[in-house]
């Protein structure tokens, strides 16, 4: 076994182990800072896979922005950041149909996928993303940056309404 | 030298039959230790120094006796004090998070030095994603500050993260986008490509306002005066440690003046020409001098960090996020827009 191996296995296992303490933790406040081990357990998966550019962004984008924010509103949050929150609900029906789908779908794109990895990784990813993202995907680029501006405005109104 | 070093362990353990994994762990945990051993040392001077500077600036001399020369030696008796001191957990607190807070600040801090270049061949690791590295993981210390804050069950130690988070989610973004006229102008995020870039002027000439939107950002993150509302002693007694004691308030203390240094370090290489300097004796090696230079340019920027937390008063909240909001972020978008434009002109 290879020290990449060892911590692939590592970081497998910290991952699903921390999403699972998201989903059933009795705690939110510990839900929310399991959801850290995991976008650390899959960005330390990242640069395993020579995408090192991603597992930086990963790291700062949802750990660094959503987590926080996520906790800062946890902890304004009073009645449910004591813990003991209601994790489970009746809509056994309706989610089984969901999850099902969702799993027929992923299984279907992993049936057909090939993983046999031809070409070796390039030597450094950042700039093949920075001219990927400004060339063949300029549009949808563009679109979400469109959809981010609207939140923000979206945001700044709601919020001087409640001043006035 | 340490290349052929490391070299040789390698087909060392090779005749001997021994895994590479044995060795790759082995040379781990001796960069760890120097490290480790590095930051400890470095925190002590720190604090030494950053009293007798106060101690001056106030026309006091500070620490005399301990030690002899100048109470030299006071940092090592108050590290000794704080380790055995006894370890206090309040009623309230969540045991585990309160546990593993600490950690998780000192061992941030402790991972941005992988990319701290002292020289050249002197980096433990000279990562392709560089400045980008020190961005994003210098973001984890908030999850430790929260976690502390929440976990010690204490009103006091909960404002204080609350503060810590919104400032430090707010003064990200100045950060990242001050830094960017630089990556542009080095065509790179490695440590060592950006002080090659840096060979005929050093950055902070063209980008001087850069420079001062960076520091002024940096010191914000690592909660330092004028920026230090998530601690201010003053309104929440001591913020989100209020309940630390003995050596898990040691932690949080040594990880705050480890981030002093990595944030000087990181604003020396990206606009200070890194190790870059005369070599003013000629017959000692070049190695020596550009861990001289440095060195001398990392403590210079921490001395002006004290200089500041000692002549600056505290800033409310809502001024923090007005300068933040309205202040550094145009200037610095402004900075990189102008950057963009005359790079495009110049060809």
């Amino acid at each position: 076994m290879t020290a990449s191996e060892i911590s692939f296995f590592i970081l497998a296992v910290l991952s699903v182990a921390a999403a699972l303490v998201v989903v059933f933790g009795k705690n939110i406040v510990h839900a929310a800072l399991a959801l850290v081990l995991t976008f650390c357990s899959v960005a330390g998966i990242y640069v395993l896979l020579d995408a090192e550019f991603l597992a930086a962004v990963q790291i700062l984008l949802y750990v660094g922005g959503i987590t926080i924010l996520i906790l800062f509103a946890i902890m304004l949050t009073s009645r449910i950041s004591g813990g003991g929150v209601r994790i489970l609900n009746e809509q056994v029906g309706v989610s089984l149909v969901v999850v099902g789908g969702l799993l027929l779908l992923i299984v279907s794109v992993l049936w057909n996928a090939s993983f046999a990895g031809s070409a070796p990784p390039p030597v450094q990813t950042t700039p093949y993303i920075g001219r990927l993202l400004i060339t063949t995907y300029l549009l949808p680029f563009e679109v979400a940056s469109i959809l981010l501006l609207a939140a923000l405005i979206g945001a700044l109104i709601l919020a001087r309404k409640e001043k006035e | 030298m340490i290349e052929q070093l490391v070299q040789r362990l390698y087909t060392l353990s090779a005749t001997w039959d021994i895994p590479p994994l044995v060795v790759q762990l082995l040379l781990m945990v001796v960069v760890a230790v120097i490290i480790i051993l590095f930051v400890s040392v470095s925190v002590m001077f720190l604090v030494w120094w950053e009293r007798k500077i106060s101690a001056h600036i106030q026309a006091r001399f500070g620490p005399m006796r301990v030690g002899g020369w100048h109470g030299w030696a006071q940092s090592i008796a108050d590290g000794i004090k704080l380790i055995l001191k006894e370890d206090i957990v309040p009623q309230a607190a969540d045991r585990i998070i309160f546990a593993l807070a600490p950690m998780v600040v000192f061992a941030t801090a402790l991972t941005l030095y992988i990319i701290i270049p002292f020289g050249p061949g002197l980096i433990v690791k000279d990562l392709n994603i560089g400045v980008l590295f020190y961005i994003s993981l210098s973001s984890l210390t908030v999850v430790g500050i929260v976690m502390a804050g929440w976990s010690s069950g204490n009103k006091y130690s909960a404002l204080g993260a609350l503060r810590s988070a919104a400032q430090v989610v707010s003064y990200e973004v100045p950060l990242v986008v001050s830094v960017l006229p630089v990556i542009m102008l080095a065509g790179s995020l490695r440590m060592t490509d950006i002080i090659a870039a840096q060979e005929k002027i050093w950055f902070i000439v063209p980008q001087v306002v850069a420079f001062l939107t960076f520091f002024t950002a940096a010191l914000a993150e690592t909660n330092r005066l004028p920026f230090d509302i998530p601690e201010a002693e003053s309104e929440l007694v001591a913020g989100f440690h209020v309940e630390y004691s003995g050596i898990r308030f040691a932690m949080f203390f040594m990880a705050e003046y480890a981030n002093m240094f990595t944030v000087s370090a990181i604003a020396v290489t990206c606009f200070l020409g890194g190790w870059r300097g005369p070599a003013l004796v000629p017959f000692l090696p070049e190695k020596f001098w550009a861990v001289f230079w440095f060195l001398t340019k990392t403590y210079f920027l921490i001395f002006v960090m004290i200089w500041l937390r000692w002549t600056l008063a505290r800033l409310r909240v809502d001024q923090l996020m007005n300068l933040g909001w309205k202040v550094l972020l145009p200037i610095a978008f402004l900075n990189l827009g102008v950057t963009g434009v005359v790079m495009v002109l110049l060809g």
